[in-house]
């Protein structure tokens, strides 16, 4: 229920606080109504045909390279997978 | 797709499972309660139970709105379809869910009333639009994240004197049912469930922000990871539930600070604020009655207010006789705990909620993990 994906803002009518979406190259149209300060080519967070946030860069970045990093920040990594 | 795909890389996965297995302390157990439906279906989709260490196990959480809506207000929406006539639209989740007497919205579709299955309240709005000599009732359900979404369709039904359009609301609260387990009896008192700490949602906090977890952490002594509903934002989040469990600290911590402030989405939070207030109390299944739970629709929009609109009798439906739903989504017993389960009870034949939402933990067993456990074992003797 509470699932939503990311897709980028192709276009945007401030009029109707409506933009039209690519999810995974499947135009949709989606409101607006709830986010602010929305720019062509962010990310925004898709829910029931409502972005309901924006998707911050810097902070995905930040979280795949702590990801990235998991093993190495681990004293004696196992050379065999679990 | 990006934001996906770099989510579900297997390399990183298994760096990360290392990582887990070379911090858990072998000498104790580790109880995690991933509290939403999207966390238990990564969990079982992708195979993250597997990469675990066998002291570190997973208690699904009630975090599936379908699944916590009880028989009763089904029961009325069944009502506003059949006896009132409207044209009720509903989201998908919700057609198949078991109401009493055997019924259920598709059911209820199949003998002739009009429910229309719609993927947003915009859709549910165009349908009154184009219907100005129909009733239609949107049948609102959903956590914080689809909330927001419900009030925006009160609001421009509102603007626009959309006087044919009415809202159900059951529109449900996260905080209070994270509470409520936490003083729960099984926690409390039995030892029937043990929780270390929990894996936080993820849309729901990207509307109300981390700030509302903090006075648990604090209370209860209990770490929160807010996690993202992808395989390595789980198990990322797991191992910073460890490292807490470990150091014995109880903070709220952010895995997802892709989409998830402290603050949240404050706009959302304004327009949910404006249009919804609390109710004194609402029943949840398996949860019961818990007070200031649930939303409904404030005075000033009351014209637009299903409820107010339409006389409602009080519905006595329960759940069907040997579901075990209730103690699932309170984390008790799990679904191969069910008699029901993949016997009476499969996605095809839903006997309880927990198997008709594709996030239910009975629906995630059975599509991904029925053969998990055996096949494990298998593994092991071999």
């Amino acid at each position: 229920m509470c699932l939503a994906l990311p897709a980028k803002i192709l276009s945007i009518d401030d009029d109707a606080e409506t933009a039209v979406v690519s999810l995974a190259g499947v135009k949709k149209e989606i409101s607006l109504a709830l986010v602010e300060g929305v720019g062509i080519g962010d990310f925004v967070l898709v829910h029931v045909g409502y972005a309901i946030n924006t998707v911050n860069p810097e902070e995905a970045e930040k979280t795949l390279a702590l990801m990235a990093d998991a093993g190495l920040l681990n004293e004696a990594p196992s050379e065999t997978p679990v | 797709m990006k934001y996906v795909d770099e989510f579900r890389q297997k390399d990183v996965a298994r760096k990360i499972a290392d990582a887990i297995a070379n911090t858990v302390d072998p000498n104790r157990t580790y109880h995690v309660m991933e509290f939403c439906g999207g966390h238990t279906h990564a969990l079982f989709r992708y195979g993250v139970q597997d990469l675990m260490p066998d002291n570190l196990i997973f208690v699904h959480g009630p975090g599936c709105p379908v699944c916590v809506l009880p028989v009763p207000r089904i029961d009325n929406a069944i009502e506003l379809a059949v006896r009132h006539g409207v044209i009720l639209c509903s989201y998908g989740d919700m057609m198949r869910v078991p109401a009493s007497k055997k019924t259920s919205l598709i059911k209820a579709k199949a003998a002739g009333a009009d429910v229309r299955m719609v993927y947003s309240t915009r859709d549910a709005l165009k349908i009154a639009r184009d219907n100005p000599d129909r009733q239609v009732t949107f049948f609102a359900i959903g956590f914080e994240t689809t909330t927001p979404p419900t009030a925006v369709a009160i609001k421009l039904a509102m603007a626009e004197g959309l006087e044919n359009f009415s809202v159900f609301c059951n529109h449900v609260l996260t905080p209070p049912a994270i509470r409520h387990i936490l003083q729960s009896p099984e926690v409390n008192d039995y030892g029937t469930v043990s929780i270390d700490g929990f894996l936080g949602p993820s849309h729901v906090s990207s509307i109300i922000g981390t700030q509302p977890y903090e006075c648990f952490a604090e209370e209860f002594q209990k770490p929160i990871i807010i996690t993202g509903f992808e395989p390595l934002d789980v198990m990322q989040a797991t191992l910073m539930l460890v490292r807490q469990i470990n150091d014995g600290r109880f903070e709220v911590e952010n895995e997802y600070s892709r989409v998830v402030t402290r603050e949240g989405n404050r706009k959302a939070q304004d327009l949910m604020a404006e249009v919804f207030e609390l109710r004194s109390t609402f029943e949840w299944r398996g949860l019961g009655e818990m007070p200031n739970s649930a939303l409904r629709i404030r005075n000033t929009f009351a014209p637009f207010d299903a409820e107010k609109r339409f006389a409602l009798t009080e519905s006595t439906g329960r759940d069907v006789k040997g579901c075990e739903c209730p103690a699932i989504l309170r984390g008790v017993k799990n679904p191969t705990d069910c008699k029901l389960f993949g016997t009476v009870c499969t996605p095809d034949n839903p006997q309880g909620s927990c198997m008709v939402s594709s996030e239910g933990s009975c629906a995630a067993y059975w599509s991904y993990g029925r053969f998990r456990l055996e096949c494990r074992e298998k593994a092991k003797a071999a």
